[in-house]
């Protein structure tokens, strides 16, 4: 729902590690959105591609890797996947569960490209 | 070239929301963030708690809303301290403007302080603000089917406020299966029925938070 927010957030960082390299641009970004962060990737794209125009990550392809919840069971200690969003272990019936991944809104790497090379 | 960069995007906010949090245990304050719909009762409960906790509590509320001082007017009208933050457009309070809001109250006087969001079933439930819990309010004519349609906001909570059941005899509202979905994606979340309308069910709510106070 506030995609947009995220994407300037995203660009700041981007930005930010982009400063070191001037007159280059950035071609790729590497995302992993977790299914429990509320955050929709096609959403997040167009949001992207909109507020980036005009900076160094205009155009920049964003490789989303999206990330299922995983459930780790504090009583039997099993990790499970959890497509339905329940915060029950499916093997012991447990409640005390931690969220190993599925949260996440992460930027993992970028790659930037030469601006006097590349042309 | 390949850049590692391995950041959080909502870093900015984890940073700002844990400096708040240092700011309101150092100043011995208990800090609520109240999340729902619009329409779920969230002006309408924080009025019922302040009436019932204003003489024995030093509290002070902080209203976010798009636009309008509405909510921050009907609050103060009880005679606490009230503020009114507008988002001007945001879906959601985040820890900045929170962080602003707070330098307008004197810490060392209030005992506790409750931030009601952005009305919103989605985004305010990602965004921390440094407080100690989260209350999400929920109301019966919203339907038997919202903790799997909307799952993280139940899941980050620590309480469950069920309001407005006076109207449960003329809705198909079945609480059996919505307390059972509560409970399969949030299973520790402690559930109170209420009706800020007739008062029933509230003195549960305040006792809670009494609890928190101690």
């Amino acid at each position: 729902m506030h995609e947009s927010g995220i994407a300037l957030s995203l660009l700041e960082i981007i930005e930010q590690e982009a400063l070191p390299y001037s007159g280059s641009k950035v071609v790729n970004v590497k995302l992993r959105i977790g299914k429990l962060s509320g955050v929709m990737p096609d959403a997040l794209r167009f949001a992207f591609e909109a507020l980036s125009i005009g900076g160094v990550a205009e155009g920049a392809f964003l490789d989303i890797e999206e990330v299922p919840l995983r459930i780790r069971c504090n009583k039997c200690g099993k990790v499970s996947a959890s497509d339905s969003l329940f915060m029950v272990c499916p093997h012991c019936k447990g409640i005390e569960v931690k969220i190993i991944e599925g949260r996440e809104l992460e930027i993992k790497e970028m790659e930037i490209e030469d601006g006097n090379q590349g042309g | 070239m390949e850049i590692k960069v391995v950041k959080n995007i909502l870093e900015a906010n984890e940073v700002i929301a844990s400096q708040n949090k240092k700011i309101f245990t150092e100043k011995g304050v208990y800090v609520l963030n109240l999340m729902g719909s619009p329409g779920a009762g969230k002006t309408t409960l924080l009025e019922k708690t302040v009436e019932s906790l204003k003489d024995k509590t030093n509290i002070a509320v902080i209203e976010g809303d798009i636009e309008t001082s509405r909510d921050a007017e009907r609050i103060a009208a009880h005679g606490i301290p009230a503020l009114q933050i507008n988002t001007g457009g945001a879906c959601h309070l985040d820890g900045n403007m929170v962080r602003k809001g707070i330098e307008e109250f004197d810490l060392d006087q209030l005992d506790l302080l409750i931030v009601e969001n952005v009305g919103n079933l989605v985004c305010p439930a990602e965004f921390n603000i440094g407080e100690d819990d989260k209350v999400m309010i929920i109301s019966v004519t919203e339907g038997d089917d919202k903790p799997l349609k909307y799952p993280l906001m139940f899941q980050v909570s620590s309480v469950l406020l069920l309001n407005k059941i006076d109207l449960l005899p003329y809705l198909d509202f079945d609480m059996e299966r919505f307390l059972s979905d509560t409970l399969k994606v949030n299973p520790k979340l402690r559930i109170l029925q209420l009706s800020c309308k007739t008062g029933e069910g509230l003195s549960d709510w305040t006792s809670w938070i009494e609890d928190r106070l101690k």
